[in-house]
């Protein structure tokens, strides 16, 4: 659908005095897409560094009636950066320039380009982390991890990116630059619309700088593994962990599937045979994680782990890590699809949940692994299909009906860190309920009446349904 | 399912399109995507066009041309891919389908002609070519050229080319090359050793040394008469049968000879020769001796490795860095043994550059076609080199030889600065060459 007029690209292109407007075919089609499903054509992409040249371009997309969406690496799972209705494509993965660690203060200073893990390198040249760190961290922009509230296994100690946004830059929908909140770790001043904007999937503006608060960098950390004969078992020990007054910074889980996918993709030495393998990663002093490591490692035992490791070298620890990391290569060896969920129950349901997973995948006939930040409750069932086949995709589309409906059911979230975009939003309702859908409209209403910040997304059109099917 | 599409789908091999999930992995180690700044120069930007293209959503192929085209082909891509894509297969035929439909104009035909069809494939032609070059630095013209006026009207990047043409061989040089040099000491294996067109014209005294090196290693090594060269520069420019007929050739003129190995010396030309089994895995008449081929293709590192290293001798302490061939890297995926052999010298001391898996941007014939991304690519590259302090940079293919020559130049370099081949550094180590 084509929404700009020549006249108006005219304007767009008198705008941009410092960066491109890219408008040819391969250009638009080379930024219709994202991590997730489906080509939407844009009819236009931006690129610059100049906050006023993109600030002038939400002035004139906000009086025209033009989509705007802000994109930094597209490695969204959700379809956060795809253009739906067409009009502008903001690639912000130019605004990579800014990069401040200002120790002192305990904060880093970035612009929306800026690699997460460029953050992560920064930070630890000075002594100091910024937890968030979700697994695209080597690809994926910060700018990105903001809109979408990213998380990652740490969350299960350190919280997710809104833990540790404290100041913002951000274009209004009527192209205005407004500063929220700010350098200090306390401030009550006024609504918190840093938390507003931060997971808002660019429904609301475009972040153009941020302050991200920094922790000290922990100086030890210890592994342990631990393989059960049950997933359920497995989802014992992880809530039984957690009681026993241990916090892990991870806490991974595998499940069979992804076990044997592992060892057929890259052999490196785990049991095929078991139903479940956990990885517990604590830090802090090294005295105190030898001290957890030994007690999540007795509870496993309690529980009924076959086998449980403590890795004696650090080398010998990141073999084990780097089984974790395989997992997603892994699977889509056997089927090229990938359907990635990322529903979170409370941690006391995870056993639950480890087990209606399993029915769901019986019932359905499916590809269905689940592997995941099983310490904060984050599971993530992976659907390993072929998209070419409809009649599985028809499956795929009921499986995760179900495991939407079953999260609810438990008391959990449709997501935990990919964002709902627009494959999740045929079921917000479901989980809050006609009026709390409708005051998160009206909000958005009350910030953007155009409805010109990344339109399509979160909220479901009317009828809407996930289809997976092309 | 539009049915008029099928025969295109099979041309591009779309079907491998659908192994992209499109998470990005390949955008941070992409050269172009680095210079050009832009999706439409990332892998997973040419894959997604490649795939509308075969969905019919891009009705003209010419919106894959400049894509394709500035693309350098290095296959990093293939290596930080977390899904398997076969970027190269893609690629190659993405590349062949733009260039059957392409009319060039008649001069750029007849050069592509003279090029692919007769000069790189005949030993003749780049012998000939050889020896121009050599006449040309003995003749006293590149001098004259040199330090009159002359090279200053010549466009700049003929310029930079010339000066960095390397010392050629006579033409009493060039034509004797031993049919069979025996083993020194305990024979170990019988190799057939690989010339390669760019590196035997160019660069004929890294060929003598690497003989010297694998006979030194306890290797007979066989120079097989009728082989010609790889084809990779062809395939890369979409000229894919032609590039089939010149594997054909070289697998027909190497099963004369009975040997454990066939040795090459050139990053680029030795993933070409280790993919024939793939060029020719459709050709019921070829495939299997295809594969046999391939099977036997070593780069010269693996087999000085494999005969026990080099013996080198004390040297002065230096500092070098290497450039990777992207090849060896992502293709052939020798990447432990240049390293071992470098390490292995005494008081030499290595220092990697930062990211030292990037392409320098010589990718074949990429930095004389696409000479100004070419070019930014290697700026960033120098840039690289330069903050190692390296006095030396070696390199393992004859292309990245050439554009690294060109970088020091560029960078006025001299003196300070020298590329050269592993194994011109590995003879200059051992004594049998003094540089």
């Amino acid at each position: 659908m084509k929404t700009i007029s020549s006249a108006q690209l005219r304007e767009i292109e008198s705008i941009v005095k410092t960066g491109r407007v890219l408008a040819n075919e391969s250009d638009r089609y080379s930024y219709s897409f994202d991590g997730s499903f489906g080509t939407y054509l844009p009819d236009v992409v931006i690129q610059t560094k100049s906050v006023k040249e993109l600030a002038d371009l939400v002035k004139l997309a906000n009086r025209e009636k033009i989509p705007v969406y802000p994109r930094g690496h597209a490695t969204s799972l959700s379809g956060g950066p795809l253009p739906i209705k067409g009009g502008m494509v903001f690639d912000l993965s130019v605004m990579d320039d800014l990069l401040e660690i200002h120790e002192e203060d305990l904060i880093a200073v970035v612009s929306p380009g800026v690699l997460t893990s460029s953050i992560h390198e920064a930070a630890e040249k000075k002594g100091l982390m910024y937890p968030p760190d979700p697994s695209s961290s080597h690809i994926s922009t910060i700018g990105g991890n903001l809109a979408e509230n990213s998380g990652g296994p740490r969350g299960l100690k350190y919280g997710v990116t809104k833990d540790y946004v404290i100041g913002l830059e951000v274009i209004t929908p009527q192209g205005e630059i407004i500063q929220t909140g700010g350098r200090t770790m306390k401030n009550v001043t006024g609504y918190d619309l840093t938390k507003l904007i931060v997971g808002s999937e660019g429904t609301l503006g475009i972040i153009t700088k941020a302050i991200l608060r920094l922790i000290p960098k922990p100086p030890a950390s210890e592994t342990v593994m631990a393989i059960f004969d049950s997933l359920a078992d497995a989802g014992k020990a992880i809530s039984k962990i957690l009681t026993s007054g241990i916090l892990p910074s991870k806490m991974e889980l595998m499940d069979n599937a992804s076990i044997a996918a592992v060892e057929n993709y890259q052999p490196i030495g785990l049991p095929k045979n078991a139903e479940a393998l956990v990885l517990i990663e604590l830090d802090g002093h090294p005295a105190a994680v030898a001290d957890e490591a030994a007690k999540a490692a007795k509870v496993c035992r309690e529980i009924g782990a076959k086998n449980v490791r403590i890795p004696e070298s650090k080398s010998e620890a990141e073999e084990l890590w780097k089984a974790r990391k395989l997992v997603s290569p892994a699977i889509v060896q056997m089927k090229p699809t990938k359907i990635s969920e990322d529903a979170t129950v409370p941690l006391s349901k995870i056993p639950e949940m480890c087990y209606r997973l399993q029915e769901i995948k019986k019932k359905y006939n499916l590809h269905l692994v689940v592997f995941g930040h099983a310490g904060d409750g984050n599971l993530h069932p992976n659907i390993i299909a072929d998209k070419s086949d409809k009649e599985e995709m028809l499956r795929v589309e009921q499986a995760i009906a179900e495991i939407f409906k079953t999260t609810v059911e438990l008391g959990g979230t449709l997501s935990g860190e990919h964002g709902i975009g627009t494959m999740k939003a045929p079921f917000m309702e479901m989980e809050l309920g006609t009026a709390g859908l409708e005051m998160m409209k009206r909000m958005k209403r009350a910030w953007d009446k155009n409805n010109i910040m990344n339109p399509g997304k979160i909220f479901p059109e009317p009828g809407q349904k996930l289809v997976l099917r092309e | 399912m539009n049915k008029d599409l099928e025969p295109l789908k099979k041309e591009l091999n779309y079907e491998k399109t659908n192994r992209c999930i499109q998470c990005g992995y390949c955008l941070p180690v992409c050269p172009t995507y680095a210079t050009m700044g832009k999706e439409t120069h990332s892998p997973r930007g040419r894959i997604h066009l490649i795939k509308m293209v075969g969905e019919g959503r891009i009705a003209d192929l010419s919106a894959l041309e400049e894509p394709i085209d500035l693309c350098l082909g290095c296959r990093a891509c293939e290596t930080a891919c977390p899904t398997g894509v076969e970027y190269g297969i893609l690629f190659e035929a993405a590349k062949a389908a733009i260039t059957r439909r392409k009319k060039f104009s008649f001069p750029i035909r007849a050069v592509r002609n003279t090029l692919f069809k007769k000069v790189f494939p005949s030993r003749k032609a780049m012998n000939f070519l050889g020896n121009s070059l050599w006449l040309y630095e003995k003749s006293g013209i590149q001098k004259l050229a040199r330090t009159s006026r002359l090279m200053n009207i010549l466009p700049s990047r003929l310029r930079e080319l010339e000066a960095i043409a390397p010392a050629a061989a006579s033409p009493r040089g060039r034509s004797n090359l031993p049919r069979m040099t025996p083993a020194k000491g305990k024979k170990k294996y019988t190799v057939a050793f690989f010339l390669g067109c760019v590196m035997d014209a160019m660069f004929r005294k890294i060929n003598e040394l690497s003989i010297k090196l694998l006979s030194e290693a306890g290797c007979d090594v066989i120079v097989i008469e009728n082989q010609t060269c790889c084809g990779a520069l062809h395939l890369h420019a979409g000229e894919e049968e032609q590039s089939k007929n010149l594997a054909k050739k070289n697998i027909a003129a190497f099963e004369m000879e009975e040997v454990d190995f066939i040795v090459n010396n050139a990053g680029g030309c030795g993933a070409m020769l280790f993919e024939y089994d793939r060029l020719l895995a459709d050709d019921a008449l070829w495939a299997e001796r295809a594969k046999h081929f391939s099977e036997k293709i070593k780069d010269i590192s693996q087999i000085l490795v494999l005969g026990g290293g080099v013996q080198t001798k004390k040297r002065m302490p230096e500092r070098v860095t290497y450039q990777r061939s992207c090849h060896m890297t992502n293709v052939t995926k020798v990447t432990k043994e240049p390293l071992q052999l470098i390490q292995s010298i005494p008081n030499v001391e290595l220092i990697e550059m930062n990211d030292r898996d990037m392409c320098c941007g010589s990718a074949g014939i990429y930095n004389i076609v696409n000479y100004d991304e070419s070019m930014k690519i290697l700026n960033k590259k120098m840039k690289d080199v330069k903050d190692t302090e390296a006095a030396t940079v070696i390199t393992t293919n004859p292309g990245c030889l050439i554009q690294l020559k060109l970088g020091i130049e560029r960078e006025k370099l001299q003196g300070k600065l020298r590329a050269v081949h592993l194994v011109e550094y590995l003879a200059e180590a051992s004594g049998i060459f003094e540089s």
